[in-house]
């Protein structure tokens, strides 16, 4: 092979590849898209949601209070350490509470989140789509837009904010702990200087991020299973990819909802 | 040509899937109350062709008409209201594990209809005793069944709403012979009752035989020859004769 043909490959492999990824991320929009209008449309299959609430949020309690509160201990042990070389370690009741609110319990709740509901999403509709049930639900007169993915990413939706409410107070609480078992701080001033701090706004952008974390979620584990292919290992396949994308993309927009809100 | 206006009729469909062409130009038309199997080898387009006549893969070329209406131009209520005519018996049943028996049969009651949740179970329920089921089956889920159990479930479930034209794909694979010709029973009992056109994909000749009023060969994406099952064994074909025969050598190549 000449040093021309050499390099018209490497073009073509890139090119292709490009191709392929706008390809990709365009679908995943519209298919996004249409997830979120498939929510604001009749009919709206109340039971389905229901059953969805309590899988997606319920379920996922016990993992979003564990991993809280070490990371609340975690990070005021951190702040703490850090704090002392400059002598601000009386601060780490603040800096748990704003760090917590603000970045640490919508992503954690959210990225927990992610590996439990958008991997059972994806693998859900994935055997749905290669066992033909979707091809059943349309030919029994159902839209599988409205009756299998608007229920997930509403009940996602409206259970994420939740859960991050509740990684929060407990990822307070596992600063406390820390602060009044190990770092020497009285109960009642950590408390104080917590609530004194922390403002109504701070929790607020924690929330919406959940919001959008929520849709993440679900539309991730519905795009990947609703197009998966070839069987068990197109199911597994699915469920991968939709973890690995949802746990990116939080990242991603939470740096760029964290960028627009503290200018 | 036949006097008789067709229900179903699909003319010059074709489909590829990238660079596979899988039909290339199907013809096919029932007569209304009348039941069509399409034989064929694997992979020669029988479950696309049958994913078309039910609006599930949009055909390249090629129209698809009930009563005459091309359904790809029908919007809306009109859509709607011709896609519920449908009823579809899946290969591998499809049944909704997440539901139970009686709620998979009343699937289209209670969730297009809208029925009362008590009136849709009693509707199931009698839908169960048509397919020779009993009551109690209904509180199962469907992976607490036998293949046979789950075959009768989907073709329960395909019927309940009272379709006027039926789908049925490989109907009967994958069942012992006893309960395969049970299924065909079945088929052809619940389509007289409805009165329904039924369309059937299998390569299952036995089954052919029983529930056809006529049959269709789809060979390389195309109806090759149509007959009277009687005509069968005389098809003049050879193509035709190698797959009655099931012999591997002939003009068609096995896919292996």
């Amino acid at each position: 092979m000449t040093h021309r043909n050499l390099a018209l490959v490497v073009v073509q492999r890139i090119g292709a590849g490009a191709l392929e990824a706008f390809e990709v991320s365009g679908r995943t929009a519209l298919f996004a898209i249409d997830a979120f209008l498939s929510i604001l449309r009749p009919p709206w299959h109340l039971a389905e949601l229901g059953k969805q609430l309590i899988r997606i949020g319920y379920f996922s309690l016990p993992v979003v209070g564990l991993t809280a509160i070490f990371i609340g201990a975690a990070l005021a042990i951190n702040i703490y350490t850090g704090g002392a070389r400059f002598n601000a370690e009386q601060f780490v009741p603040q800096i748990v509470v704003l760090g917590i609110t603000r970045e640490l319990g919508p992503v954690v709740a959210g990225l927990m989140v992610a590996g439990r509901v958008s991997a059972g999403i994806a693998a859900e509709i994935g055997t749905m789509r290669v066992t033909e049930q979707i091809d059943a639900l349309r030919t029994l007169s159902a839209n599988p837009m409205n009756y299998l993915i608007a229920p997930r990413v509403a009940a996602t939706m409206i259970v994420l904010p939740l859960l991050t409410l509740i990684a929060d107070v407990i990822g307070v609480a596992g600063g406390y702990a820390v602060g009044v078992t190990t770092l020497d701080f009285s109960g009642p001033v950590y408390l104080r200087n917590t609530s004194d701090f922390l403002e109504a706004g701070d929790v607020a952008i924690g929330l919406w991020k959940a919001l959008v974390f929520g849709f993440i979620i679900a539309v991730m584990g519905a795009y990947h299973g609703f197009h998966s292919a070839g069987g068990a290992r197109g199911v597994g396949r699915a469920t991968t990819n939709a973890v690995v994308s949802a746990a990116v993309l939080i990242l991603a927009a939470n740096y760029m909802i964290t960028t627009l809100v503290v200018k | 040509m036949s006097v008789i206006p067709s229900r179903l009729e699909l003319s010059g469909v074709e489909k590829s899937f990238g660079t596979k062409r899988v039909l290339s130009g199907v013809d096919i038309s029932v007569a209304p109350g009348k039941s069509l199997v399409i034989i064929g080898g694997s992979g020669t387009g029988k479950s696309v062709t049958l994913k078309c006549a039910l609006g599930l893969i949009k055909p390249d070329a090629g129209r698809i008409l009930v009563d005459g209406r091309n359904i790809e131009r029908l919007r809306g209520k009109d859509r709607d209201t011709t896609l519920a005519r449908f009823g579809m018996l899946f290969q591998g049943a499809a049944l909704f594990d997440s539901l139970t028996v009686w709620e998979n049969v009343a699937f289209r009651l209670l969730n297009k209809n809208r029925m009362k949740r008590a009136a849709a179970r009693d509707k199931a329920i009698a839908t169960l005793a048509a397919v020779r089921l009993p009551a109690d089956v209904g509180r199962l889920y469907p992976s607490e069944l036998s293949g046979g159990m789950q075959k009768r479930v989907a073709l329960a479930r395909a019927i309940a709403a009272d379709p006027d034209i039926l789908f049925f794909d490989e109907p009967t694979t994958g069942l012992d012979p006893i309960t395969a010709d049970a299924i065909n029973d079945l088929i052809i009992a619940r389509t007289r009752a409805l009165g329904a056109t039924a369309v059937s994909i299998t390569h299952d000749l036995a089954s052919a035989r029983k529930i056809a009023d006529e049959v269709a060969m789809l060979h390389e994406g195309r109806i090759i020859w149509r007959g009277p099952p009687s005509a069968l064994d005389q098809s003049g074909d050879p193509r035709v004769d190698q797959f009655v025969h099931g012999r591997a050598d002939g003009p068609i190549q096995p896919a292996l």
